[in-house]
């Protein structure tokens, strides 16, 4: 043990998450195996087999199943949870809006993977941006310990009593969910004592006052639902803030919407999500050091995007480079670099932008291509003017 | 105590699945649920499938089902109600839960035999109690009358017209309660909504049997099938009697015929009346006539020697015993 009960451990990603549905001890997890998440449930199971959790399992013959499986769960009344990657997340598409259409608050976590074709088992973000507009709440992770925080503040989030809608952690497959760091568990007592009891709505279980889950709703009433949909996202960032203030209580550890670095006197900066953070961030030291003011603003809160936050981070500077760990086909900007100019867009006076598509099926991302895009944005603040605004880097041409 | 099966004491309950859901009139699939959820005893929770049944009894806040009721998508009534059947157990154990509460999906031949035939198969592996109910009526009718892997040989569907070159549907049926069957399951049984009694007693057994059950439950469409639409029970007698859809369970895999009909009439007289079948009585297509009887007589004949072997062993069994 460390100091306040935390214990100081070296853990795989993977790991980490598994620990921390340990500690939340879900009532039900539906699991179906696909690398790099397949580790945290074969973890977890057999936390079950040892009567470490209370969870009863389903151990399903598809994703579709698994998250169909969750929805009925979790209607009947629970807590849930599951995990998946890639094409997992591609099978239960059609379910994961019906997970978010009824307001049930399954909490996932999603070991960023490529999608096929081609096949490909690696990380990258091809997956999590796939899903991005399915009424889940998405918060990015840069390291084991944040997928952590992430996952225990996950389930206080979705079923906090203003939203009631699923929420998935994403982590960089392999890149943080197979390789071993050091970080900082909670105790047992202080996670459960922050999750909380589960508190039920509308259970079908209670066969006493029955509810109708999944109506059919014609022209008459559909786009008020979407609305009232749109209403309660539009709620979960205050969530989000006011749950990281508990954690930070219990942690020390601050989170936001999104973290900044060296970024409030920066003039240029990058954007970027998860584990690319950290070596971006060593390669600003080193630019900083050479005189060039840059910084780095990474996302956590991706969906719903805070776009005023987010926009008011970035103004001041004069260029950006958002840096897309996935592509977007049809010849269009990366999925990151969209929501980054939306976000700056409603501003007169704004940095010129460029976009980098990189590490795409788990390429490496090497800090001299964190160094070139500095490079470039240094460039870019004399001459005023965007070189290429999208490009591939740490690909062979 | 357990309603006696007469109908004197099954008026006396309550009907669960209200009047006034939007079913075609003279449908037979909210005779089959009314007639299911009557013979249960205990509280039921149902989870169902995308289909006719589904879009006409919840409507907006319209909900025609006094019990908890819970759709999800098309092919997943079976995973949807493991996981609410598996939330029960998990909250039954931790003590949150004192209940004795009964589970049951419903769907459509489409939704079961065909998209959601991998989660079905899946959860009676699992091992989940709950009873999986198709309501077949021989097509995708909610989509408007396209063949499904249960549509009759020779049928008229909007996706296999009969036509000049091809005089209707060219397979023969899926036979799904055998496939089921072979799961290993305890419970699989079909029944027909014109034998109530023996449709609830069916119901009755299988939810008081623990573990995955199967009921494949014959439910005229009079859209689909193009009859009269006061002809559901008439038309489902028929089939029972051309011995189109044997009454039969089987139990832990001993196979028992439960209604044989006294005189098992021609299967044209079950196609005759439907205007689906329509073509196949144009001297042309005498044969495909002749092959969709002798594909049910085969069937017939199979079932009924599953049947004599599965008395011989259980008699071989007793003799066991006795020495
Ligand atoms: C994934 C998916 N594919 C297709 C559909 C369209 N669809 C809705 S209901 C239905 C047919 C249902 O047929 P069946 O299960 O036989 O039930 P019935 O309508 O005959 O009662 C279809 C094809 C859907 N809802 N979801
Ligand atoms: S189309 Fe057929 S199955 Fe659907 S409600 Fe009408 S009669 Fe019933």
């Amino acid at each position: 043990m460390g100091t306040n009960g935390k214990k100081i451990v070296a853990v795989t990603g993977n790991e980490a998450v598994a620990e921390a549905m340990r500690q939340i001890n879900p009532d039900v997890c539906a699991a179906y195996p696909i690398t790099p998440a397949t580790d945290i449930m074969q973890r977890f199971t057999s936390f079950v087999s040892n009567g470490k959790v209370k969870t009863e399992m389903v151990l399903v013959e598809s994703e579709h199943s698994a998250m169909s499986a969750c929805i009925g769960a979790s209607a009947a009344g629970g807590r849930v949870a599951t995990a998946t990657s890639a094409q997992g997340l591609a099978l239960m598409w059609e379910e994961l809006y019906i997970a978010s259409g009824n307001r049930l608050p399954i909490v996932m976590s999603l070991v960023n993977r490529a999608l096929s074709a081609p096949i490909n088992i690696h990380g990258d973000h091809s997956d999590g941006m796939g899903a991005r507009d399915c009424g889940w709440i998405q918060l990015w992770s840069e390291n084991a310990q944040e997928a952590y925080d992430n996952m225990i503040q996950a389930f206080r989030i979705a079923e906090h009593g203003d939203i009631r809608m699923p929420a998935m952690v994403c982590m960089d497959g392999f890149i943080i969910s197979h390789s071993i760091e050091r970080m900082e568990y909670l105790d047992d007592e202080t996670v459960r004592n922050f999750a909380g009891e589960f508190k039920t709505v509308n259970p079908l279980l209670d066969v006493e006052h029955p509810v109708s889950y999944g109506p059919l709703i014609l022209t008459d009433y559909y786009m008020e639902y979407r609305r009232a949909h749109a209403e309660v996202m539009s709620k979960v960032k205050k969530v989000v803030l006011d749950v990281a203030k508990d954690f930070e209580k219990i942690s020390g550890r601050e989170y936001g919407l999104f973290e900044t670095y060296r970024l409030e006197d920066a003039e240029v900066g990058i954007v970027v999500l998860n584990s690319a953070a950290g070596t971006t961030k060593d390669a600003i030291d080193m630019f900083r050091d050479k005189g060039v003011k840059a910084g780095l603003l990474k996302p956590r809160l991706f969906r719903p995007f805070p776009y005023e936050e987010v926009g008011e981070a970035l103004k001041h500077l004069k260029a950006v480079c958002v840096l897309d760990r996935a592509d977007a086909f049809g010849a269009s900007y990366g999925p990151l670099f969209m929501e980054i100019a939306a976000s700056l867009y409603p501003y007169k006076e704004r940095p010129v932008m460029f976009n980098k598509v990189y590490g795409l099926g788990g390429r490496d991302y090497l800090p001299d291509q964190a160094e070139l895009v500095l490079t470039e944005l240094a460039e870019t603040l004399k001459t005023g003017k965007v070189k290429t605004v999208k490009e591939y880097i740490g690909v062979r041409e | 105590m357990a309603t006696p099966l007469s109908l004197k004491e099954l008026s006396k309950k309550e009907v669960l699945l209200t009047g006034g859901h939007r079913m075609c009139a003279g449908c037979g699939a909210p005779i089959v649920v009314k007639m299911v959820l009557l013979a249960a005893e205990q509280p039921v929770v149902a989870a169902n499938a995308t289909g006719c049944l589904e879009v006409s009894t919840c409507i907006s806040e319209f909900t025609a089902w006094k019990i908890p009721w819970i759709h999800n998508a098309f092919e997943n009534a079976a995973a949807t109600a493991s996981g609410v059947e598996t939330m029960y157990r998990s909250l039954k154990k931790q003590g949150k839960i004192d209940k004795d509460i009964k589970f049951i999906a419903f769907g459509g031949d489409g939704g079961t035999y065909d998209i959601g035939f991998q989660s079905l198969s899946g959860a009676m592996e699992r091992g989940h109690d709950l009873l999986y109910i198709c309501y077949d009526n021989g097509a995708y009718m909610n989509t408007g009358i396209q063949r499904s892997s249960a549509t009759p040989f020779g049928a008229d569907t909007t996706t296999c017209p009969a036509g000049s070159a091809i005089p209707g549907k060219l397979q023969h049926r899926k036979d799904l309660t055998k496939i089921m069957a072979a799961h290993g399951i305890p419970y699989v049984a079909q029944a027909s909504p014109s034998h109530w009694q023996d449709l609830m007693k069916k119901v009755k057994k299988a939810l008081a049997t623990p573990g995955p059950k199967f009921m494949n439950i014959i439910a005229p469409c009079n859209r689909g099938w193009r009859s009269r639409n006061d002809d559901a029970i008439q038309l489902s007698r028929l089939a029972v009697e051309t011995c189109y859809w044997p009454l039969f369970e089987i139990e832990n895999g001993v196979t028992t015929i439960s209604v044989k009909p006294k005189e098992k009439k021609p299967l044209v007289e079950f196609l005759k009346p439907q205007g689906r079948f329509k073509h196949l009585f144009g001297p042309e297509n005498e044969h495909l006539l002749n092959e969709a009887q002798a594909q049910v007589d085969a069937y017939w004949d199979r079932l009924l020697r599953e049947e004599a072997f599965s008395a011989s062993l259980g008699s071989k069994e007793a003799e066991e015993k006795i020495a």
